[in-house]
């Protein structure tokens, strides 16, 4: 009898021109079991999982790649799907407009003895499919109308049905809310007693704490360790200083706050949806921030909270917005973003991939971008203090780039989020409303993030963090609204907050008459 | 990953290393311009491709190109494309004609007097902008991609080019009207006699190509001085003498040449104004910046507070009125505002754009690259007519070096 591993990734080592992605990295997966890889943005985890799945072919790396009990040499994707093994990436490959069957079986269709698709067989198979991953929806409801945590339900049936036997997934959780996770993962516990064996790449510790079998941690490229998960307890403090290398006590800086007067009130804000301009997106919303103050802004996704960031920000979402903004007492108007800047808002927005930075600029330029302005003499920009002020913060933020010339989209997401905050530092807000300012980076750089918002509230501004992380947010935090179905459901003071209690204000429902 | 990078050292890495700094892409096409000038001069009979007339006629024939690639450049770099710019070309050449020949009688153009040469051509400016601004609007404040806005703006205007002229032409124009197509600065040599230059010679020729070298070496050096006084990378110091003094010879030739046929082409000093003008827009105003953040990410402009549409409007203003200089610059060159004119010179434009190293997703192109992508067709097209190749052949290979030249981009960005 050959071994119980389904895997086994022997001494990998892939060098891309000038780096060492992977040095000697091995990882050995059980069959059956639901196997957790974590580590820093850029220790490896991608890489190694583009290696498994063929996305870099047989030659390109060094090492073996054992999976059955045969030494496998993939030369592309198709060859490794036909072995079983799916990879999910973070970034769904869905395509939008076609139906979830046809999602389902793309690239795979069933077809008849003349080559054309059978129809009635795709549709009876995809609702098969639908019933064991639990996704009630119509099979011919086009991809775009399904929400995120079902598509990736969708996903998961579309890997079904080529027969997985290894799972892969990538940052499955990153962009679903607590539901939508807590769906997902009962589902891998499911499909564990089905006999499919799982990775899952994640940065949520208590997820990997609840679902994980074995632990494996990566960093720079290495292998840290393999964690058993089952037996003892291993704490998420024992996963962190694995990934970090050092012990991390304290997961939020101190918080020494010294709060002014109030600098920044809304009053009664309500917006309703851009195209369907009859439903009541934010609702009656009433809220303040006081100088040198943190305040949270918790709710879950389509609760409503970015819709009012943004709706405050020079509407830059919604239409027939109505209710008051108020600054030091007096209102002021912000119906476009330039007039909002220019009463000292700013807004750094949850998707800084698409919504924040120019990728395939330099990091000066996008630093400059929003307050360019203020380098004009005589009409044109003086980019040599440009790169004297870009510098500036590439030192006091810590961007790790090679200089303020190098392309954003290079830079790992943790500093690419130092960049936005950089740019919006820039234009010398005094209320900030931060969206989302630590999704998808690593616990090293959550905390310098931190550090700079505390750091804008002791310089006197105003800050709004929004965020789906309540741990993250209480430890901030110095007032905490929550919101739910666009209206603000509670009001919680830092000493007062409490997960479960945030919770229940997240979840509250409106009161039907 | 990026900061923990154990490096291995090879003698690629030492060359590389030296070229840091170094725009490959941008000096790549420059190379390859001269070399393609080089070609034609060993293989053309009499090298005739480097004989003074013909870069006298080099540069007449392909002045308007170079000023339409120019509004092209920064259309293209804000995400949309132009296809209207050969038909507006064509529309008003009609209107200058109109405004200064106001030629057939029976036309019911009567009540209109004929404007001097200037107001013709400043008028012509004008509607161009309006036709601009027609497009601007349509592509900006109601959203129609500017795909379909100026595929039918290439219909609009060729239409609206033949009800001008009435499908004949318009002509003769005044003789200044000509000179800014066809003119040359003091092509009577009336300085020489003063200074003593000898007749074979134009002597202004030589002071201004002798000026522009000595502008060429203080704008460069200074740049770099600033560059370095705010410790920014520069380009390695082999590269920017060796650099600057190949560019200070070719120009230095080409006035020499120039000097030795008709002197200094007219519509020369306007693509070389424009040139300036244009590269310090798009490099050191906050519209020029804004343009490459459109391209680069719309969403992210829009929330950093950047008037957009104002922005995509002003670029079709903009090439609406490059466009209609262009049309100038070719009716004052035929002597003859004629329906046909223009016809595919959207085509030309673009590809000059892209050869230059514009992304055809956007956010990526300059002036000066654009320039050298319209030259690098210019002689491409000159030498082979010299060298009797057929128009057949011609355009195949037009054809092959624009695809090429994208694949290199492709293929460079991929290595990387």
């Amino acid at each position: 009898m050959a071994s119980n591993s389904i895997l086994e990734m022997k001494n990998i080592t892939k060098i891309f021109p000038g780096v060492k992605a992977l040095d000697d990295v091995s990882l050995t997966v059980e069959r059956g079991e639901i196997h957790a890889i974590c580590g820093e943005n850029g220790a490896g985890k991608s890489t190694l999982m583009k290696v498994l799945s063929g996305v870099y072919a047989f030659g390109t790396y060094i090492g073996d790649i054992v999976y059955e009990n045969e030494v496998r040499k993939f030369a592309n994707i198709s060859d490794s799907e036909a072995q079983g093994i799916v990879i999910i990436h973070q970034e769904l490959a869905l395509s939008p407009h076609l139906s979830i069957a046809e999602n389902i079986f793309l690239g795979n269709e069933i077809k008849n003895v003349f080559g054309l698709i059978n129809w009635n067989k795709t549709y009876q198979e995809a609702s098969s499919l639908m019933a064991r991953v639990g996704l009630k929806e119509d099979p011919n409801l086009p991809i775009k109308d399904v929400g995120v945590g079902k598509q990736q339900l969708v996903e998961i049936a579309k890997a079904l049905s080529k027969r997985v036997k290894l799972l892969i997934l990538d940052e499955p959780t990153a962009a679903l809310n607590d539901e939508d996770s807590a769906h997902l993962l009962d589902l891998l516990r499911h499909l564990k007693g089905q006999g499919i064996t799982s990775i899952i790449i994640s940065h949520k510790l208590n997820e990997i704490e609840a679902i994980a079998d074995t632990t494996t941690i990566l960093r720079d490229g290495k292998t840290i360790e393999s964690l058993n998960m089952k037996g003892s307890k291993v704490s998420q403090e024992r996963i962190i200083k694995g990934m970090v290398g050092r012990e991390m006590d304290n997961r939020y800086p101190a918080r020494n706050a010294d709060i002014g007067d109030e600098i920044l009130r809304v009053e009664n804000w309500s917006a309703y949806h851009p195209i369907d301009s009859t439903r009541l997106v934010v609702d009656d919303v009433s809220m303040n921030v006081r100088k040198g103050e943190i305040v949270g802004l918790a709710g879950i996704m389509g609760a409503g909270r970015t819709e009012f960031a943004r709706s405050v920000f020079g509407h830059s979402y919604g239409t027939n917005i109505t209710g008051k903004v108020y600054k030091n007492g007096k209102e002021i108007s912000v119906k476009t973003i330039s007039e909002a800047i220019s009463n000292g808002l700013a807004y750094a927005t949850e998707d800084r991939k698409r919504f924040g930075l120019n990728l395939i600029e330099d990091v000066k330029r996008n630093i400059s971008l929003a307050s360019l302005k203020s380098f004009v003499r005589f009409g044109l920009v003086n980019d040599n203090e440009e790169y004297k002020r870009a510098s500036e913060y590439r030192a006091s933020m810590n961007i790790k780039s090679p200089s303020v010339l190098s392309v954003v989209g290079q830079l790992s997401g943790g500093n690419q989020q130092k960049v936005v905050l950089s740019k919006w530092i820039n234009v010398n807000p005094d209320v900030l409303i931060l969206d989302e300012p630590t999704r998808g980076i690593d616990v090293g750089a959550k905390y310098e993030i931190y550090l700079i918002i505390q750091r804008l509230a002791s310089e006197g501004k105003g800050v709004i963090v929004i965020s789906s992380e309540l741990p993250e947010l209480i430890g901030i935090c110095d007032r905490i609204y929550a919101i739910s179905e666009g209206r603000i459901t509670g009001e919680v003071l830092r000493q007062d907050a409490k997960p479960e209690l945030l919770m229940s204000y997240m979840t509250m429902e409106k009161s039907k008459k | 990953m990026s900061t923990a990078t154990t490096q291995k050292k090879s003698p690629f890495d030492a060359i590389k290393s030296r070229l840091q700094g170094v725009d490959l892409r941008q000096n790549g096409i420059f190379l390859a311009l001269i070399g393609l000038v080089i070609f034609f001069a060993a293989t053309t009979p009499n090298a005739a491709s480097i004989s003074p007339t013909n870069f006298s006629n080099l540069v007449v024939q392909n002045g308007y190109i170079l000023v339409l690639a120019i509004g092209m450049v920064m259309v293209i770099i804000a995400g949309h494309i132009d296809l209207s710019v050969g038909s507006i070309a064509a529309f008003i050449g009609a209107v200058a004609g109109i405004l200064t020949v106001r030629p057939i009688e029976q036309d019911g153009w009567e009540w209109l007097p004929a404007l001097p040469w200037w107001g013709g051509i400043l008028g012509a400016i004008l509607v161009g902008a309006i036709v601009g601004m027609w497009q601007g609007f349509w592509v900006a404040y109601v959203g129609i991609p500017a795909f379909i806005v100026t595929l039918a703006g290439m219909l609009l205007f060729r239409g609206l080019a033949l009800m001008t002229l009435q499908s004949s032409n318009i002509g003769p124009f005044p003789d200044e009207f000509r000179a800014i197509g066809n003119g040359f600065i003091d092509k009577e040599k009336t300085l020489n006699g003063l200074i003593g230059i000898p007749e074979q010679f134009n002597a202004i020729a030589l002071i201004i190509t002798a000026l522009g070298v000595v502008a060429i070496w203080i704008s460069q050096l200074r740049t770099r001085a600033g560059k370095i006084r705010y410790e920014q990378p520069v380009e390695p110091v082999f590269w920017f003498y060796g650099k600057n003094v190949i560019l200070s010879i070719m120009v230095a030739y080409l006035g020499i040449q120039l000097s030795q046929a008709n002197g200094i082409p007219i519509t020369l000093v306007v693509v070389v104004f424009l040139i300036l003008l244009y590269t310090m827009i798009m490099n050191k105003t906050p519209f020029g910046r804004y343009i490459y953040a459109i391209g680069g990410n719309l969403n992210a402009a829009v929330l950093s507070g950047i008037n957009v549409r104002l922005v995509n409007f002003f670029l079709f203003v903009n090439i609406g009125a490059l466009a209609a200089l262009s049309g100038v610059l070719i009716t004052a060159r035929m002597n003859s505002a004629v329906p046909k004119a223009g016809d595919g010179f959207e085509l030309d434009a673009i590809s000059s754009v892209f050869i230059g190293g514009a992304a055809v997703q956007g956010g990526v192109g300059t002036v000066t690259g654009s320039m050298l992508g319209g030259m690098i067709q210019g002689v491409l097209a000159n030498g082979m007519n010299l060298n009797s190749v057929g128009i057949d052949v011609q355009m195949t290979i037009k054809g092959l070096v624009l695809l090429l030249a994208v694949a290199f981009d492709v293929w460079s960005k991929r290595r990387k």
